[in-house]
């Protein structure tokens, strides 16, 4: 009972790192990335690289996974995205769809089709046994990363200068413009980070998710329903809405098995004719 | 109303330069296969093996040119119609081949019957797509032969408690079937049959739900790509530890993937018809071949390929060239030949396989990990055929 409730935090945290970033772009920048688990990927290749072909330690290659996927992120803002920042949300989805398709074929060509495996340092193997509940020690590195994360991106957020220029740009670019905040450089800065974070979330996802050259596509609706349930006004919101879909999810595949896999989509339905804004979200759009 | 005529005259003669005599001295094969999408590396593996196969054996049989198609179904049963019916009506292909996954199969087979084109089943693993048209034959293999050959093992080696997980699709289903009913037929047990979404990208609540059961064994089908996830979160769990054996038809120690799996995957039993470590001479020379050529290690889908470029080439020799469907099914029942996988036939009954099926347990060899074969059950037939 207790190791379902572990697993299911373990798999929601995960949830939450790699659709966190889609959170920003989309809640703050207003900006539809469906090409976000295209970072997510872009992460998990680069730690197979470093971790099975260069032999680095596992733990060093996590924020490497961070910083290159980051750089990848900045130069496709730079380059592309920052030409669809305007665009209507149809042009941003086809753009960004465009890019996962050739992410797709991209990987495909480079690394191959098949399912790719991260060495895993053997004292990440296993589990403890903690008064009798199983605690996977991978799913444990999982859920202290993630929650330090949660941590530090709520704080940047709410309480540095930093995330203050972020939502004056969002709120109303021309007017911060005005106040001379660099508001593209802020956008870039964003976008980076949430692609990092993705980056990060598909190196620690590799293991327990799989990775494969269709990673992108066949998670996107894992982070999209993590992002609508969420809404997108706040990190608390995608958080607490990936914690709900994390344990519900592992929970239903337990206890029901049959229905197993509608557990997280009925969730979805049910919050969204509660909420249709998403748990945590300001009343009204902008 | 002359001008018509002439022009019409022309073009007839154009048709005839356009396409010399050639077209009655050239077999065309029709080879469709996924190489593309999540079922690529069958495509790539059949694709590399049928190559090796002419580059061995040359492009000339019974005094005509054999020219293979190869053709990207992307493991979509309506795109494998389409290419299917394409290849047969304008390149006039005389068999269609490949065929990564069952529903692929089953698209194809009405093509088959009514333009009388022998259509051999590289991959696909289904027990009925033989039945659902008489020029079907096979040189894959049956899920149903690996799952009754590994539910006999185990009731040999004394387990009688056993878990079923398997991916919630059609050769999920033929594999629990065969299994269970093969286990229970032999007083054992089935505490728990789990089925898992094909599109499933975590084990844990199922694993910890077949861990609550207490098996003697934990038999599992997945498509291949995932078995080394599995088998990776079957030990995290410490399933492995809790003396629950780990059991299954070889597609989740699939050769393709099996050195990237990690040593997690040391130990698991599985029934297969090939393992790239099969210790023949020939099955050596393929392999080093294969390596060599295309630096990657063949699997089971490698095999299937090869020997269905053989029974091909074997047929056309017996009918000396002639490519007419019905001769060509009747030359191809009843063959018999060594394969790197060992000796196999096609069934006269049914077009299917007859093939050996080894039981193998992952081994590390020379630092690398293989299937390991250490007990052998000869000449086995489709149960899915012979029950009925």
């Amino acid at each position: 009972m207790l190791t379902i409730l572990f697993d299911g935090i373990a798999y929601g945290m995960l949830l939450f790192v790699v659709s966190c970033g889609l959170a920003v772009t989309l809640g703050l920048m207003n900006f539809v990335n469906l090409a976000h688990g295209a970072f997510a990927m872009a992460g998990g290749y680069i730690t197979v690289i470093l971790v099975n072909r260069l032999g680095l330690p596992f733990l060093a290659s996590l924020p490497l996974a961070f910083a290159f996927t980051a750089i990848i992120g900045a130069v496709f803002e730079r380059t592309l995205y920052v030409h669809v920042y305007t665009k209507s949300h149809l042009e941003q989805v086809l753009f960004t769809i465009g890019l996962v398709f050739m992410s797709v074929a991209a990987v495909d060509y480079v690394m191959g089709s098949q399912q790719q495996f991260v060495s895993i340092p053997s004292y990440l193997q296993g589990q403890i046994n903690f008064f009798g509940v199983g605690i996977g020690r991978y799913r444990l590195l999982i859920i202290l990363v993630c929650g330090l994360l949660t941590v530090a991106l709520q704080f940047a957020l709410a309480s540095t200068r930093f995330g203050a220029r972020l939502r004056a740009a969002v709120d109303d670019a021309r007017v911060a413009r005005g106040l001379g905040i660099n508001v593209n450089a802020v956008f870039a800065i964003t976008f980076a980070v949430g692609s990092g974070l993705a980056g990060l979330g598909g190196a620690l996802g590799a293991e327990i998710l799989g990775l494969d050259p269709h990673f992108p596509l066949k998670f996107l609706i894992y982070f999209l329903i993590v992002v609508t349930v969420g809404g997108t006004s706040s990190i608390t919101g995608p958080f607490i809405a990936s914690l709900v879909l994390g344990i519900g999810d592992v929970a239903g595949k337990y206890y029901v098995p049959q229905f197993g896999s509608f557990v997280i989509y009925t969730i979805m339905i049910v919050v969204l004719i509660w909420r249709p804004q998403g748990l945590f979200s300001r009343a009204v759009a902008k | 109303m002359l001008r018509r005529d002439m022009m019409l005259g022309a073009a007839a003669l154009a048709a005839i330069f356009a396409s010399p005599a050639t077209a009655q001295d050239t077999v065309k094969i029709g080879l469709i296969v996924p190489m593309t999408g999540q079922q690529a590396s069958t495509g790539k593996q059949i694709d590399a093996a049928v190559k090796l196969y002419q580059q061995q054996h040359g492009t000339t049989v019974a005094g005509k040119k054999v020219e293979v198609i190869l053709k990207d179904d992307g493991a979509v049963p309506d795109n494998t119609k389409r290419i299917a019916q394409e290849l047969i009506v304008n390149d006039k292909v005389n068999f269609i081949a490949g065929f990564g996954v069952t529903p692929a199969a089953l698209a194809a087979a009405p093509l088959a019957t009514q333009a009388k084109v022998p259509l051999i089943v590289m991959a696909a693993g289904t027990s009925i797509i033989t039945e659902r048209s008489p020029y079907i034959a096979r040189t894959s293999f049956t899920l149903a032969q690996s799952s009754v050959i590994i539910a006999d093992w185990a009731l040999k080696n004394n387990i009688k408690k056993a878990v079923t997980m398997v991916s919630d699709y059609a050769p999920g289903a033929d594999a629990e079937k065969f299994f269970s009913d093969r286990i229970k037929a032999g007083g054992g047990e089935i505490v728990s049959a789990i089925r898992v979404p094909l599109a499933n990208p975590d084990f844990a609540p199922f694993l910890q739900r077949a861990a609550d059961a207490k098996p003697d064994a934990l038999f599992i089908f997945v498509p291949s790509g995932q078995g080394g996830t599995f088998v990776r979160q079957f030990t995290e769990r410490g399933l492995d530890k809790a003396g629950i054996k780990l059991i299954g038809p070889g597609d989740v120690t699939d050769d393709d993937l099996l050195p990237g799996m990690g040593d997690a995957v040391i130990g698991t039993v599985t029934a297969h018809m090939y393992s790239a470590s099969h210790p023949s001479k020939m099955n050596k020379d393929y392999v080093t071949a294969f390596e060599k050529a295309y630096n990657f290690r063949p699997n089971f889908m490698s095999v299937g390929g090869y020997d269905g470029m053989h029974l091909i080439y074997e047929a056309l020799k017996k009918t000396n060239g002639d490519t007419d469907g019905d001769k060509l099914i009747a030359a191809m029942k009843g063959m018999k030949w060594e394969s790197p996988r060992g000796p196999i036939s096609i069934d006269p009954d049914t077009r299917d396989i007859v093939q050996n099926i080894y039981i193998r347990k992952v081994e590390k060899v020379n630092g690398q990990l293989y299937n390991q074969e250490f007990a052998t059950f000869e000449a086995v037939k489709d149960p899915g055929k012979t029950a009925k």
